[in-house]
């Protein structure tokens, strides 16, 4: 581990040749006013994109982009400045403009680095990026998919497929007087099929990946399951019907449907919007605020987790943060301005986009703990409702705590059995609410694709979600056929 | 490292180099920009952030296979390395007959000046700057008692320059500026919270409107969703005001991409010169409006932006397309190429609008006895292949005529393609407040979902 903070700073050092003594004087700059806080954010990127569209591999991109974010915190004020100039001029210049907000004069704080710390873990120890991966091979599985999924129904008209990775490298130095760094992988596969049948054209779509490596999609032939899933996907919705509009009760399956969770819970925890007392769940920690069947966290230390990280983009290892026990409310998702103001712990959920962005609350994974009750039997309690099991999007207005999801995948539930499928229903419902009306909580635990962006004030960060299946009492189906 | 200034002379200078390794022509995207926010709450100062940033994008043509790549280090090592990665990306990627650039005699001739950038603006103070942010969210929180906090308010600004050359011997470069004031204030009774935002957003920074009259129209707009409640399941006529009607617009324009009708994934595939909407419906994309959001004086691949019909009297009359999404569909480019650097062209509206009707907007309220008005919209819950639509709203009920209770947690539903054909009525009030724009618009019917 302390090889790899060493390679990270030395990657720097070597690409840019800033030193860790320059890292002494630039948040020496930052803090030249009186401020409480300063860190400098350094990130190398390197995205790829594949794309397979009308049998073809069209398309190819890859972008280099490389930066440095330097934040001063005074109280609750952030001045932040960026630059894609990495030197040492454009780095005290950027220090000078975050110090703006900071107006007393005081003396100055002495800043020395120090040595590296290292991070609190090793999630995800990838030997080749897929970025690295020679281009052919990953062309050749796009390919592979294209004629898997044409070949498997006749009906399909139209298939594209998506591969992208992301190779990072950040290095976080603090006032505090330490240097972190971490290497963070992400790929991403992706299929969508249109099946046509008598002119109604429908649509399937399925993916994966996480912090990996290539052979995650190739060795256990999930790219396969993925194109299996997004044909089938496309061919049911061909006989789907209307999803009916109302209230009623409503099964959620296993794994992705969690983005119930990150709506309607979960950034209603973020800890800006707690201190700013315009959430929906504000002074609520103790209170509760879910059926007892449910336990929900945030945990950015699964290995190999899209949504997981070795350490936040402020250099806080990560936590598994409990968010609800037993229904009762238990704590925020932090950040380092907001725990510092609220006098509460670090979580390590301090993320944001790249260089060019302000770290804020964000979660990482988040997700219900398992129950006792066999889904198959949940789904035999429900007389009429809605089962659904794959969903295309979510979005939540924190402040009165309304959230809706679409999705992409459901039936109805009739006396207790699966039985039509339904496309177009949206749900929604309100956050402090929904999980008191969870009547069941299956056994089933399952972690989704690893497919989830949250976006949040402009910043899209890459997360994870999972649910057991469960049952909620009543919530309101916005489809357009009558009941 | 020694940067490199980016100019049309390097982007000429690159193409020629990747020209000697092989490639048959390509073109040159780059982009600078100068970005300042400054965001405040409760009266203090919250975030101030400055940036410069530079970007270099490539795209290369070996035959009729093609691959992009970009950088932010625009140095001499890197815009080799950047075209040395392009060149074996490009080789791996399929034959596509479609591919390439424009023909030549298609390109702009002349770069027209449409004033879209204010140079007298960039000497702004941050003080200054910050005044404004002070001032909209003060007239938020002194508008009304029950407004009693604040999400924030925040002013921002962008300067940008953008040079774009291809192998086709095109060259052409142009400046922009944009400002815009934005306030959420939270109004509070009985124990429940409602906030709502409003924004002003312009090329010009004298064009902004007033941070009282953004402030004030934030809070009156948080205010009138106190003690909103959900509604029974039923079809009634549904009013959008301008914003969320923009939104509707902002989905025909995604139907009307090339790139998602040559792959059959809109649901108004093969319908150009169809009646696909009301007569009521007349659209316009208009790239030269002089200080316009959306207007530019070339698209992203040099060719000359203008207005265009889109769909007359519900009559469809062009699709949104740039040179490969035309030729995929046999058909010219509409000037409509958009692309971020590093990536292959696209297709967007530039200012997209649907032309004002008749009716001013308490005539189209006084004629419904019991509907929706909707004023906000969340969720992603329409599918542009069927046109199924789905949305989480927030608005008002309309009982006989007037605005009588704020509504929340409800649902709107039908489909795209009869929603068009159903909008009965166009309002006359049609402000262009972004690049995608409309004025208010009355639904014959949709399905509201509640209890």
């Amino acid at each position: 581990m302390a090889q790899e903070i060493i390679a990270v700073e030395s990657f720097f050092d070597r690409h840019f040749g800033i030193s860790s003594r320059d890292l002494d004087r630039v948040l020496g700059k930052a803090l030249e006013k009186k401020s409480d806080y300063a860190d400098l954010y350094f990130e190398y990127r390197v995205n790829e994109a594949l794309s397979l569209e009308e049998g073809m591999v069209k398309g190819a991109s890859q972008s280099t982009a490389n930066g440095v974010g330097v934040r001063v915190l005074a109280e609750s004020k952030t001045g932040y400045a960026y630059t894609d100039d990495i030197t040492i001029e454009k780095l005290e210049l950027a220090a000078r403009t975050a110090q703006y907000i900071a107006h007393d004069r005081g003396a100055p704080l002495p800043v020395s680095v120090g040595g590296g710390r290292a991070p609190a873990h090793d999630l995800y120890p990838v030997k080749k990026p897929t970025t690295e991966i020679a281009l052919e091979r990953k062309i050749e599985l796009l390919y592979e998919m294209d004629r898997l999924a044409r070949g498997l129904d006749s009906r399909i008209k139209q298939v594209f497929v998506s591969f992208a990775s992301e190779h990072k490298a950040v290095l976080i130095a603090s006032s505090q007087g330490w240097v972190v760094g971490d290497i963070q992988p992400l790929s991403r596969l992706n299929v969508t099929c249109i099946a046509e049948e008598r002119g109604n054209r429908q649509m399937g779509t399925f993916g994966g990946g996480g912090r990996v490596e290539f052979e995650f999609f190739t060795a256990t032939k999930d790219y396969e399951r993925y194109t299996r899933e997004a044909v089938r996907q496309a061919l049911l919705n061909l006989h789907a019907e209307d999803a009916p509009a109302g209230m009623m009760d409503v099964v959620l399956g296993p794994g992705w449907p969690g983005i119930l969770l990150h709506e309607a819970i979960g950034h209603g925890l973020e800890a800006d919007f707690n201190r700013k007392k315009i959430s929906a769940f504000t002074d609520r920690i103790g209170e509760k605020v879910a059926s007892e069947l449910c336990t929900v966290v945030d945990d950015g230390t699964i290995p190999s987790r899209r949504g997981s990280l070795n350490l936040d983009d402020e250099g806080t290892p990560t936590h598994r943060t409990v968010l609800i026990e037993r229904g009762v409310l238990k704590g925020y998702l932090q950040d380092r301005l907001n725990a510092a103001l609220m006098k509460m712990a670090l979580t390590g959920n301090g993320r944001r986009e790249s260089y060019a962005h302000i770290p804020m609350p964000r979660m990482t994974n988040t997700f219900m703990l398992a129950g006792d009750t066999p889904p198959q039997e949940i789904i035999r309690s429900v007389k009429k409702g809605l089962y659904a099991v794959a969903f295309a999007g979510g979005q939540v207005d924190i402040t009165n705590g309304k959230f809706v999801f679409s999705a992409s995948e459901a039936y109805l539930i009739e006396d207790g059995k699966v039985t039509r499928p339904v496309k177009g229903a949206t749900l929604i419902g309100n956050g402090p609410d929904v999980l008191t009306r969870v009547s069941m909580v299956g056994t089933d635990l399952k972690l989704d694709e690893g497919i989830g962006t949250c976006g949040k004030d402009g910043q899209s960060v890459p997360v994870g979600v999972g649910l057991p299946t469960i049952k909620i009492d009543g919530l309101t189906v916005g489809g357009t056929a009558s009941q | 490292m020694e940067r490199l200034e980016l100019t049309q002379e390097l982007a000429r200078d690159i193409l020629v180099r990747a020209r000697a390794k092989g490639a048959a022509g390509g073109d040159v995207i780059m982009a600078e920009s100068d970005s300042f926010f400054v965001s405040v709450r409760l009266g203090e100062v919250e975030k101030i952030s400055q940036a410069q940033e530079k970007r270099l994008g490539l795209r290369l043509f070996f035959g009729k296979s093609s691959a992009s790549a970009s950088t932010s280090d625009i140095s001499r090592t890197s815009m080799e390395r950047l075209i040395e990665v392009t060149c074996a990306m490009a080789r791996a990627t399929a034959r596509d007959e479609y591919s390439g650039l424009p023909e030549r005699e298609k390109l702009a001739t002349f770069v027209p000046d449409l004033d879209l950038c204010d140079v007298a603006a960039r000497s702004l103070s941050v003080e200054e700057r910050t005044r404004l942010a002070l001032e909209a969210e003060k007239a938020a929180l002194d508008c009304d008692p029950r407004i009693t906090n604040s999400e924030g308010a925040e002013f921002s600004n962008q300067f940008g320059r953008l040079i774009y050359a291809n192998s086709h011997d095109f060259a052409g470069e142009y400046q922009g500026s944009s400002f815009s004031v934005s306030v959420i204030p939270v109004a509070a009774t009985d124990g429940s919270m409602q906030r709502d935002y409003w924004y002003s957003s312009q090329r010009k920074f004298s064009r902004l409107d007033s941070p009282e009259s953004v402030g004030r129209k934030a809070a009156e707009r948080a205010v009138r969703r106190l003690g909103a409640r959900k509604v029974k399941t039923r079809e009634v006529p549904v009013i959008f005001e301008p914003e969320t009607a923009a939104s509707l617009l902002r989905q025909l324009s995604a139907a009307l991409s090339g790139y998602s009708l040559y792959k059959s994934a809109s649901f108004l595939t093969g319908q150009l010169g169809a009646r696909i909407a009301s007569e009521q419906v007349s659209v316009i994309d208009d790239g030269a409006i002089p200080g316009g959001l959306g207007s530019k004086p070339f698209d992203a691949e040099g060719l000359a932006t203008r207005k265009k019909t889109v769909v007359e009297k519900g009559v469809l009359q062009s699709y949104l397309l740039d040179t490969y999404s035309g030729r995929k569909l046999g058909l010219p480019s509409t000037g409509n190429a958009s692309r971020s650097v590093g990536e292959p062209p696209g297709v967007a509206p530039t200012n997209f609008y649907l032309a004002p009707g008749p009716h001013r907007p308490e005539d189209i309220l006084a004629s419904v006895r019991e509907g929706f008005y909707v004023t906000e919209l969340i969720g992603f819950g329409v599918n542009l292949v069927t046109g199924d639509y789905s949305r989480g709203a927030v608005g008002l009920w309309i009982d006989r005529g007037e605005l009588a209770y704020p509504v929340e947690e409800v649902t709107i539903a039908g489909n795209l393609k009869e929603m068009l054909q159903n909008i009965e009525m166009v309002g006359n009030d049609l402000e262009m407040r972004d690049r995608i724009s409309a004025p208010t618009v009355k639904i014959s019917r949709l399905t509201v979902a509640g209890d």
